[in-house]
């Protein structure tokens, strides 16, 4: 049992890793632009599928890939802003992203059920099926790999916010959208940048999601439910959050799967998360503490 | 308005937009007496069922364009009406009732799956229509008291018998002594793995892991650590794509090699598992089912010739599930041959009272709309084919003709 459960922390941590990538765009779109992106989840299958399609087509590697997914879901991302988001009215902003969201979900599944079709696939390559042997333990390269990516493209993320001129705009739009207005900060420009942040985020997330489950185009449905706890657990608004709260929440469920049963793994989720919330509303990480940074 | 208002009014609008569309009507059914025939059909093209989903849309396609070229059913053309149900157990029940009430269908086909027949099942019963299906064979189906369901199909529940009697048969010496059982907490697949857990214990194969899961799980990472952990010789799953594959993905990166390992389904769907788990590790994977390509049963090698015909492929990739809404359609164009109406009642009739010929064999139900014709094969992947085998008089599993290769066990390593 004591390996059993060592595999299981080694486990969550290391998806906790993958589900932080793609929850970072989703917490971070919330801090900047106040919106819920309901189309999260389905904009991580679109990553999966691109990847699949350069594959398949092109024979191009899944991480290599990144280097076109990344910009394209980027671009797709400041158009999407562009023609849902900007266009609805500043005061119910928050409500009415949830119906602009969802028709982008609804729209982009549309898409891909014609293209694709509703068969299942998965992304294959090498490190997919083969695995390292560390202290007993059978690593899988993919969430090794995975995980390194998250890290890295997380810490990239971290730096591009607290580091660079954007970044500034992005926070100071995070924490006072009008007054970052009345600075001169172009709040329109730092929207469609940051929703293409959150868009490109799902390009890396979808990759990995896409090597490590089957998927097609409905698969978002299942991924948007746990994204939205994990941000809502880590505060939204805070990508380091994201990162501890997907954590937290993986090996959560994978312990409690282990050592009691897969059936109470997402309650015992939601038990923390609730209390969690009754002793920090904001979550772990949640703006009023990021504010306070 | 605050924000809290306006997030519940957008909610509330959101759960409007997903309740979709059900207006009830009390009508009594049954459309133009000239015109087609109309079939109503609720099935899953998109969401967890998708992949059975559109099998079985291939299957009733079929059925109609081969009847329609042959003249049409009681001399009109058929057509179909089919509605996605998204997997949802809501939205079937709504479906049928919309096909029903207001569409005016003449006939109505089963969905796919155990639950989203039981989910709509009784709607059909409100309207006495006569609800031929093909895959909702679990016993949760049957217990309802409902005297108009009919499933072409094998009942689920015995579908891993013959994998467990031939391993209960083996000799002492080489009998695996323990077994692993993970299931989905789903209708279809929880009984197979009980009665077949009941059979192996019986002949001394111990449990050594045995869990069940919600059926919306995504991480099947610590199940299949549990698994793993218990080192058991034989894993039986009861799946459908995505966890069985999954499971064959872990267990290759965890070096786990199981002598055994059947799943309820999954495996049978031919190239998108083995496209899902690579090719390279389908040797050994068993699954059981009731039909295969190259079976001698009638009308199964034009079926074949007019899938290939209409779909491409080759007959190793066809979905078991088209093969089983065909013989929805076979059973049903013979019962109201027979009867020579569209009539309901006397369709429920003929029904519980006529033996039919399908691509699957014969059928014949009883009292609760079980077929007690069919018969339960074990398929296994031998060097890229789904080979079938049946069992003997001895509980041993030998290859159907023309095959002769025995079955592999142990299943070699991934």
């Amino acid at each position: 049992m004591g390996t059993e459960l060592a595999k299981a922390v080694v486990d969550g941590v290391l998806t906790g890793g993958v589900y932080a990538l793609m929850a970072a765009g989703l917490t971070l779109i919330f801090g900047v632009m106040e919106i819920i992106n309901i189309a999260q989840g389905v904009l991580v299958v679109l990553g999966a599928y691109l990847s699949y399609t350069l594959q398949v087509h092109a024979g191009i590697d899944p991480f290599v890939g990144l280097l076109i997914t990344i910009p394209v879901m980027f671009v797709l991302g400041m158009v999407i802003e562009w023609g849902f988001i900007r266009r609805l009215a500043p005061r119910d902003r928050t409500a009415l992203s949830i119906l602009a969201t969802f028709a982008v979900a609804v729209i982009v599944e549309g898409v891909l059920t014609q293209a694709y079709s509703a068969d299942l696939r998965t992304l294959s390559a090498w490190y997919v099926d083969r695995s390292i042997h560390v202290f007993g333990f059978y690593l899988p390269y993919i969430y090794l790999f995975g995980f390194a990516l998250a890290v890295v493209l997380l810490a990239a993320l971290y730096l591009f916010v607290y580091r660079t001129r954007t970044g500034y705009s992005i926070r100071a739009s995070m924490q006072n959208r009008a007054g970052a207005q009345l600075i001169g900060i172009d709040i329109d420009r730092v929207s469609a940048i940051t929703f293409g942040i959150g868009a490109a985020a799902t390009a890396a997330g979808g990759t990995v999601y896409g090597a490590t489950n089957t998927f097609n185009p409905d698969s978002g449905y299942d991924l948007i439910s746990r994204l939205l706890v994990i941000v809502v657990l880590g505060g939204l608004g805070s990508i380091g959050g994201a990162l501890v709260a997907a954590i937290l929440a993986l090996v959560i469920e994978d312990v409690t799967a282990v050592l009691w049963s897969p059936v109470w793994s997402s309650t015992m989720f939601f038990a923390v998360l609730v209390v969690v919330l009754l002793v920090r509303p904001t979550g772990l990480f949640g703006q009023q503490a990021v504010r306070a940074q | 308005m605050s924000r809290t208002r306006a997030c519940a009014g957008a909610l509330t609008a959101l759960a409007v937009i997903g309740s979709g569309t059900a207006c009830g009507s009390s009508g009594s059914g049954g459309g133009s007496s000239k015109g087609p025939i109309t079939i109503g059909v609720s099935l899953s093209l998109t969401g967890d069922f998708s992949a059975d989903g559109q099998a079985f849309e291939q299957g009733y396609e079929l059925w109609a364009k081969t009847v329609n070229a042959s003249g049409g059913l009681l001399g009109r053309q058929v057509k179909l009406d089919i509605v996605n149900d998204a997997s949802s157990p809501v939205q079937v029940a709504t479906n049928y009732q919309k096909l029903i009430s207001v569409d005016h269908v003449d006939l109505v086909f089963g969905p796919f799956s155990t639950s989203l027949t039981e989910a709509s099942s009784q709607v059909v019963a409100r309207y006495g229509y006569a609800f031929v299906e093909g895959a909702g064979g679990g016993p949760a189906v049957f217990t309802r008291g409902l005297h108009d369901v009919f499933d072409v199909s094998l009942p689920v529940a015995n579908n891993l018998v013959s994998f467990a009697k031939w391993i209960a048969a083996m000799p002492a010496s080489s009998r695996p002594s323990t077994a692993a059982y993970a299931t989905e907490d789903d209708p279809f697949t929880a009984p197979q793995l009980q009665i077949a857990r009941g059979i192996l214990e019986k002949a001394g194969v111990r449990t050594v892991y045995d869990q069940t899961y919600p059926s919306e799980t995504t991480d099947y990472g610590p199940i299949a650590t549990g698994i793993i952990g218990s080192k058991a010789d034989i894993v039986l799953v009861g799946t459908l794509l995505p966890d069985v594959t999954a499971f064959i993905k872990q267990f290759v990166q965890q070096n786990y090699d199981p002598k055994a390992l059947i799943a309820t389904a999954g495996p049978d769907q031919g190239s998108q598992f083995t496209q899902n788990v690579g090719a390279n590790h389908t040797q050994g994977v068993m699954v059981p089912n009731e039909w295969y390509p190259t079976s001698t049963a009638t009308g199964n090698a034009a079926m074949v010739a007019a899938y290939l015909k209409a779909y491409g492929g080759n007959a190793q990739d066809i979905s078991a599930d088209v093969a089983e809404a065909y013989s929805v359609g076979e059973v049903t164009a013979q019962a109201v041959t027979a009867d020579g109406s569209l009539n309901q009642t006397q369709l429920v009739d003929e029904l519980h009272k006529g033996t039919f010929t399908t691509v699957q064999g014969p059928v014949a139900f009883d009292s609760t709309g079980q077929n007690v014709k069919a018969f339960a094969y074990i398929f296994q992947w031998q060097n890229g084919a789904l080979v079938p085998f049946q069992p003997n008089s001895a509980d041993t599993l030998e290859p159907v003709a023309p095959a002769t290769s025995p079955i592999i066990y142990p299943k070699p390593a991934w």
